[in-house]
This record gives structure tokens, C-alpha cells and sequence, in this order.
């Protein structure tokens, strides 16, 4: 296996854009560092800056105004760079889908790699969606 | 040749960065044990500096070059310290005259590489996180200095090492004494300040500031700032250890007292939140520099 590629997947720092969700996914995902699930484990952090990132983490509908910031903050990010929808807002827009704020649902501005649905998701779920995404890299399975 | 297989390996780069990317590992994995988790495997600070070395290497627009140049200025200044500190350690004779004031100007240029680089780099917050971290600079280094001083009197004015080392190794360590532990408390909340880790983590706030000084740091120079952190954890533990528990010095003790200054720093970075820059520049010039003067005047006294 690829050297560069395993470390990468041993050590995903994880930036968390919020971009109007209704904090219950931003909740949810803070509560994979907490002691019943610590998934710093596996190496993965949360940083505060999206240039140390490797991953970008959205929870939310996007609405008018947070959509060109996204876009910004995918361009800042050091690339290789994955983008994981968290929660069914930022999947597929949910109850917002006819909303006059939200234009455009998330993969339509930015490569997802990896949807995780439900309202909220579980830790469970989110630390499954990540072994997911880690496979995919990986390239096996 | 010897000289740079000195600087290099053993007791300089290599040696030192990986001593010190354990112990940020010991630093993380007990913190996690603190918080009742069960923290990272013992390679994780390796594959992260693995990891950077392989990402994209961002230049911000207005960056200049001295953005690129300071992560290495502070390495290579800090290398050098740590091949003279690891020298006095393990070989014994090695060292000159006054190279105790030499590491004390070099643990310095870290903090001043961080300076230089975050003002380079042309982000409000970064250079935020560099005037903080000059305030702190300047608050540590006084009460710093205070505790060398105490050093130097207790020691006959030897400026160094190996001449420490020999008066430790002849009347105990400096640290059982009443102004050798009060100047070692000191000196321990001043490491605490230069390792730039909680309450003193200012300068690089992860909630208020996004990293502070290395916010748009990304790829190759993030990956040498986080050596040069390492780099300084060891430093600093071996800067401790020879100024205050100088006495025995074989390897099960070395190894010891290492994890046991790391340890200390470890339990204060996790039992306190973090300080405003004005309540740690008051902590430092008010109790911590008094602290330091009584150290001084006992050890002018011989206690």
C-alpha cells in the first residue's frame, strides 16, 4: 500500500463547517471525542484552521449566504482534501428543499465523498461513515 | 564529521525529535486517560508529521518569504541546543565555557521563529497569535532568568553544564534544597509557558484565534513547526533536569526524571483552563517573578 496513503488515513484532522444547521449534528459530532467513543483512537482530531485539514466536515442546509464561504474554505484547504455531508440537511436538504433561502443542495457546489444520513446521525453512524470513507481511499473492499 | 553526526543524530536532530514525538504521544495518551478515553497508538505523532510531509504546501497571497524560511530558522536554532544540552548529558567533558547562556538564548528563537512567521503570513488572527505570543515572551523570560540566576549562585557562578553536573554530583541535587524547589516551580511554569501548552496556550487558541500563529500554516512548514514543538519538549526537559536534578545520571534515572517533569507539565496543562493574555502577564511579573526573587536572595543566603 501507498506509504503517503496510509498515513493519511491514520491521521484525519477534521475541519467542521457549519453551515446553518440546527446544532443537533454539530452536538452529535462533538460527541465522537467524548470518552464512549473517542475516536482520536484513530488519530482523528478536530483543528480550528481549514489549512490543517484533511477532511471538511458539513452539517446543514446551505443557505444563500453560507454557500460562497464554502466554497472559499474547500478552496483554502490543502488538497488532498475529502468533503463529508453529515446529517440529512446537507445530504439532501430535508424539510428545506422548497425554503426561498436554500438554493442548491451540497453536492451540487462540492465533491461529497461520503453521505451520512438521518436527523441526527449517531456517533455509530458517523464513525461507520468514516470507515467507509477510509476504504474507499484505500481503494479496497 | 563527529560534530555533525552530533547535530544530526545522536544527541541533535533525530535523537531528539523522536524522544520528543513520543513524549508528545505520553502527553496526548495521558491526557486522554485524564478525560477517562483511551487515547491515540504510540506511532500517532509519526504518521502526522508523515501525513503533512505529503499534503499541499499552501502560500498565502500575500505572504512574503520569511513564511516559508522561519519554521527552519527555529528547527535548525533549536537543534543546535538540543545537541549541546544532549551533550553535557551523555558525554561527559563535552561542552565550553558559557554554554548554559548560549541554550537560554536559543530556547528563545522558537517563539521568535513563530513570531516571524505568523506576522509573514498576512492573517489578522495570525498576527493576533504572534503579539500574544511576544507578550508571553517577554512575561516568562524574566522569572526565566531569575531561576537560572539561582542556578549559577548555588553552583559558585559556573555558566557551564558540565561544571553543574560535577557540583550536583558532589552536593545532591540542586532541587532538595529551599531555593532550588521554589526556582524549579518557577522554572516549570515558564517551560509550561515556552511549550506553549495550557494556561498558557495564547498564542495558538484553537477556539478564539483558529490556531493563532499557525493558522494558514499547512503541509511541509506545519510538519516542522510540530517537530520543532517536539524538538522542544525534549530540550526543555533536558534543560530541567541538568539545572535541577543533576545527581545520578544513568539511563533508568534519566528516563525517569524525564517522565516525571513531563508528567507534571502534563497534569498542569490539564487541570487549568486557558489564562488571558493580561492575567498571564500579571501571573508572571506578580507571583511567579517574586517566587523567583526569593529563590535568588536564599540561594545568595546558601539555603
Amino acid at each position: 500500500m501507498d506509504f503517503r496513503l496510509k498515513a493519511l488515513t491514520k491521521s484525519i484532522w477534521v475541519f467542521h463547517a457549519s453551515v446553518g444547521s440546527c446544532n443537533n449534528c454539530d452536538i452529535e459530532i462533538l460527541d465522537c471525542f467524548t470518552p464512549r467513543f473517542d475516536v482520536e483512537r484513530f488519530g482523528i482530531q478536530l483543528v480550528g484552521s481549514v489549512r490543517h485539514a484533511d477532511a471538511i466536515i458539513v452539517t446543514g442546509a446551505m443557505n444563500r449566504k453560507s454557500a460562497p464561504i464554502l466554497k472559499k474554505i474547500y478552496g483554502q484547504a490543502p488538497k488532498p482534501c475529502v468533503v463529508i455531508a453529515c446529517g440529512i440537511c446537507a445530504c439532501s436538504q430535508h424539510m428545506f428543499k422548497d425554503s426561498y433561502n436554500v438554493l442548491e443542495p451540497l453536492d451540487k457546489i462540492l465533491p461529497v465523498d461520503v453521505y451520512i444520513p438521518s436527523c441526527p446521525p449517531k456517533p455509530e453512524a458517523i464513525i461507520s461513515g468514516i470507515v467507509k470513507l477510509v476504504n474507499k481511499i484505500r481503494g479496497g473492499k | 564529521m563527529k560534530i555533525l553526526f552530533q547535530y544530526l543524530v545522536f544527541p541533535g536532530f533525530l535523537f531528539s525529535a523522536c524522544v520528543g514525538l513520543l513524549a508528545c504521544w505520553v502527553d496526548r495518551k495521558v491526557s486522554a486517560r485524564i478525560q477517562w478515553r483511551v487515547g491515540p497508538p504510540w506511532h500517532q505523532n509519526f504518521t502526522d508529521v508523515i501525513k503533512l510531509l505529503g499534503k499541499e504546501t499552501i502560500m498565502p497571497q500575500n505572504a512574503k518569504l520569511t513564511f516559508l524560511l522561519s519554521p527552519f530558522i527555529g528547527l535548525l536554532g533549536l537543534i543546535l541546543g538540543a545537541a549541546i544540552l544532549g551533550g553535557a548529558l551523555f558525554f561527559s567533558g563535552a561542552g565550553f565555557s558559557g554554554d548554559l547562556i548560549v541554550v537560554v538564548y536559543i530556547l528563545a528563537i522558537p517563539a521568535i521563529a513563530m513570531i516571524i512567521g505568523a506576522s509573514a503570513s498576512g492573517n489578522p488572527l495570525a498576527s493576533v497569535g504572534a503579539s500574544r505570543e511576544m507578550k508571553l515572551l517577554l512575561a516568562y523570560e524574566l522569572p526565566f532568568i531569575f531561576t537560572i540566576l539561582t542556578i549559577i549562585i548555588k553552583s559558585n557562578g559556573a555558566i557551564k553544564f558540565g561544571q553543574i553536573l560535577n557540583q550536583q554530583a558532589a552536593s545532591g541535587s540542586f532541587i532538595f534544597s529551599l531555593s532550588g524547589g521554589i526556582a524549579f516551580i518557577v522554572a516549570i511554569l515558564c517551560t509550561q509557558a515556552k511549550l506553549g501548552f495550557p494556561p498558557f496556550d495564547i498564542a495558538e487558541a484553537e477556539q478564539e484565534l483558529m490556531g493563532g500563529t499557525l493558522i494558514e500554516y499547512s503541509g511541509l512548514p506545519l510538519a516542522i513547526f510540530k517537530l520543532t514543538k517536539a524538538v522542544l519538549i525534549t530540550a526543555a526537559s533536558l534543560f530541567l533536569i541538568i539545572l535541577f536534578l543533576g545527581k545520578d545520571l544513568s539511563p533508568l534515572f534519566l528516563l525517569l526524571k524525564f517522565i516525571m517533569i513531563l508528567v507534571i507539565i502534563i497534569l498542569i496543562k490539564n487541570t487549568n483552563p486557558r489564562a488571558r493574555i493580561d492575567q498571564a502577564l500579571r501571573f508572571f511579573w506578580g507571583p511567579v517573578t517574586i517566587l523567583g526573587l526569593l529563590s535568588l536572595i536564599l540561594a545568595v543566603k546558601g539555603l
